[in-house]
């Protein structure tokens, strides 16, 4: 019982096969339940398919059904003896980088699909972009349909580099290819036997192969308080603990610390859980943290390490993905921010440029962003925030936009840095 | 493996704790559903977790339909007596007397839609703004895509085409007053999850998920237990079985199998060896229609 979780989040084009692998995924890791099973050889037959269509397994809510679409982010579970993973299934249509953005926040590794017959499209660039810009860890291209082109290893190729030249432009560090076909399961779960050129790992091996223990920052020491503990009992009367979740670093009972935004500093007395007292805490752990001074400190403080501190500022500079229909992000406008366990309100100073998310062209006469565009902004708080780089901590590095008439999440943004 | 790299299990449980502390640090009036089955048992075990050493600070509230096992309701006293905790009970039988609801008649009558009224009752009067549940993703499709921190507006409705974005571990829960959030903590868990968590930390479940004695009869391929709240047809043939149940609801409503396993250990062998899901094994309403779950859920079900 000490598998791994690993996050991932798959897109693909329209048509590419991605319900089609997730659902060859599941079904050939033996995942699929009897009666669900059943339930897809029913549907198979009345919507006249020749075969059992896998990718009816991941179909969600009637609607979608109607439409014969799958319209927003919807989670799967399978497992290994060593990983559990969670798959944030979003779908590939122009308009739900919205969906992708959610899906990919919290992904240590990306799928993308690309039918081999068609090559790099737009969207595969786009949703490279986005797994890129959203910090995932790891992308794996998979190359399908490989059935349609007589299983060449050239198409492959052609494939394979077209994607490299385009990737120089992304911060991706881990990047892998594999051919496969969704539909008949080769390179899915099993070898295929029709590439015999074909020497590297199976989807699934891959799966459970890439390194993701470093995907969390372990060096700087960040634990926004979420929570003060102070119970009201006879037992523990004189306990004064800060819940909250580790966002960075390795802290120790002893460790000097200082609390933010005051500025005190003080050690670490013990880490504390309901299953006893910790040696250590890293992320993504939740705990308790007892303090050797008595300071004053409530939700929303920052507890790091005296000579390794977060930015504290007003002024941010971040990227944005604007996820409203009924709005778009205006300079001059105010919202509500939340990052880490605080609340502030914001005001959008300027739009500095918007990113075309297929050419990468930033459009620097823009003045607004719409549904699913993305643009870097410089916000306004009017309490500083405490934060890091994005692409140093996923957890100090974002926040999200709240509309304050609708309450709304609007916006997720990624901090690039202090307001210049 | 690097001794900070979390189990699964551990990083589950890590991430369930962040959720309710954080709809805890921003509601004013939390309450947490408790059914007495093995998923609510989970959520009360977390949340005592994630406030130790202090005690829970919310209230327990169970949606009564008068027609549990007995087996049930004792259990979820015995807890909530150890815990210390305040129990809420809204009675659907309750709201059936006063006339706010009209009971289903007929031999497969169910009161399992009518605890929605019950339940939107409930958190009216208590002005309840946020509403802890024991649901996973896992379950079925309807639940795949819902959120953790799900948005309910007046009338209590889930807005599966409206719901908010949810990124990172940023969780929103903003809302009017007379809307309020449904939390679901435990949604990344997998059916197994729950049942080695279960065993590894020893929590304690009802008598009825292990395998006993009952008279059944067989109705749409299910066991059901015979009681004074269902009755057998003409032809469904009344027996005494070695059965257990693989969830925990109405008698009305859920099924039994045949099953010998009587200790946690033998259960999980047992789960783990069946190909069946939970819900197709045992719900009888969700058996009605496909998107029966759905439809229940966008009227403000559990
Ligand atoms: N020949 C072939 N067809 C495939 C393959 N994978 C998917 N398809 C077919 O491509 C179509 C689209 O697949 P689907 O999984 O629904 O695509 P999605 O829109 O990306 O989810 C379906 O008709 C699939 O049967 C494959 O590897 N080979």
């Amino acid at each position: 019982m000490s598998a791994e979780l690993v996050r991932l989040a798959t897109t693909g084009s329209v048509d590419d096969g991605k319900s089609t692998l997730i659902g060859r995924l599941l079904y050939d890791s033996k995942q699929i339940f009897q009666d669900q099973l059943e339930e897809v050889e029913d549907a198979s037959k009345r919507l006249g398919t020749d075969y059992v269509d896998l990718a009816l397994l991941t179909d969600g809510l009637r609607a979608e059904r109607e439409q014969g679409i799958t319209i927003d982010v919807a989670y799967r579970y399978f497992d290994t003896p060593r990983r559990k993973f969670i798959l944030a299934d979003t779908p590939g249509h122009i308009q739900y980088t919205r969906n992708m953005v959610t899906g990919s926040s919290t992904a240590n590794i990306a799928l993308i699909l690309v039918d081999v017959r068609k090559g790099v499209l737009e969207q595969t660039k786009r949703h490279s972009f986005l797994a890129s810009l959203l910090g995932v860890p790891h992308l794996v291209l998979c190359v399908n349909k490989m059935d349609l082109v007589d299983w060449s290893e050239e198409r492959f190729d052609q494939v394979v580099q077209e994607f490299r030249e385009f990737a120089t432009r992304l911060d991706v560090h881990d990047l892998r290819f594999l051919p496969v076909s969704a539909l008949l399961g080769d390179n899915v779960v099993h070898r295929s036997e029709n590439m015999s050129w074909y020497h590297g790992p199976t989807v699934l091996e891959l799966l459970e192969e890439i390194h993701v223990a470093s995907d969390e920052n372990m060096i700087d020491v960040r634990f926004p308080v979420q929570y003060v503990v102070r119970p009201h009992r006879l037992e523990y009367q004189d306990f004064r603990g800060y819940a909250g979740t580790v966002a960075g670093g390795l802290m120790r009972p002893g460790d000097e610390v200082m609390v933010l935004p005051s500025g005190f500093t003080t050690k670490i007395r013990s880490i504390e859980t309901h299953d006893g007292p910790l040696e250590e805490a890293s992320p993504p752990m939740s705990v308790i943290v007892t303090l050797e001074d008595d300071i004053d400190i409530s939700r929303g403080d920052m507890i790091c390490r005296p000579h390794n501190q977060p930015h504290a500022s007003q002024d941010i500079d971040a990227m944005v993905c604007w996820m409203a229909e009924g709005s778009s992000l205006r300079p001059g406008t105010k919202y509500a921010v939340k990052h880490t366990t605080r609340w502030a309100r914001a005001m959008v100073k300027s739009l500095r440029y918007r990113l075309d998310v297929n050419t990468l062209h930033r459009d620097e006469s823009a003045t607004s962003l719409a549904l699913n565009e993305i643009g870097r902004i410089s916000l306004r708080t009017t309490t500083p925030l405490l934060f890091d780089e994005y692409r140093r901590n996923r957890q100090t590095g974002s926040f999200i936009l709240v509309d304050e008439a609708t309450n709304a999440t609007v916006g997720a943004g990624m901090i690039t840095g202090v307001a210049t | 493996m690097p001794s900070y790299q979390l189990s699964h299990i551990h990083a589950l449980e890590a991430e369930s704790i962040h959720i309710i502390r954080e709809a805890v640090a921003e509601s004013e009036r939390p309450v947490l559903l408790f059914s007495g089955g093995k998923d609510s048992a989970l959520v009360l075990r977390l949340a005592v977790k994630a406030f130790w050493p202090a005690r829970v600070p919310f209230p327990i509230m169970h949606v009564d339909t008068g027609h549990n096992f007995p087996e049930v309701i004792e259990f979820r006293d015995r807890t909530i007596a150890e815990l210390e905790a305040h129990l809420i009970v809204a009675s659907v039988e309750e709201a059936i007397e006063q006339g706010r609801v009209v009971e289903e008649t007929g031999p497969r009558a169910s009161r399992n839609r009518l605890q929605t009224e019950s339940l939107l009752t409930a958190i009216d009067a208590h002005r309840f703004d946020v509403v802890f549940g024991g649901a996973r993703r896992d379950e079925e499709k309807a639940r795949a895509k819902e959120r953790i921190f799900s948005f309910r507006d007046e009338f209590g409705q889930w807005d599966p085409k409206n719901q908010r974005p949810e990124l990172w571990n940023i969780y929103n829960g903003r809302h009017r007053v007379g809307e309020h959030m449904r939390v679901f903590p435990i949604s990344n868990w997998t059916e197994m999850d729950v049942w080695h968590y279960i065993e590894a930390e020893g929590i304690e479940l009802p008598s009825v998920y292990f395998s006993h004695q009952r008279k059944v009869f067989e109705r749409d391929g299910m066991l059901m237990a015979e009681s004074p709240f269902l009755q057998p047809m003409i032809g469904e043939e009344v027996f005494e079985a070695t059965i257990r149940f693989r969830t925990v609801g109405d008698m009305t409503s859920t099924g039994a199998f045949e099953s010998g396993a009587a200790t946690l250990r033998e259960v999980i062998d047992e789960v783990s060896a069946t190909r069946i899901t939970e819900r197709g094994a045992s719900r009888a309403d969700d058996k009605r229609s496909e998107a029966a779950m759905e439809d229940r859920k966008k009227e403000g079900y559990f």
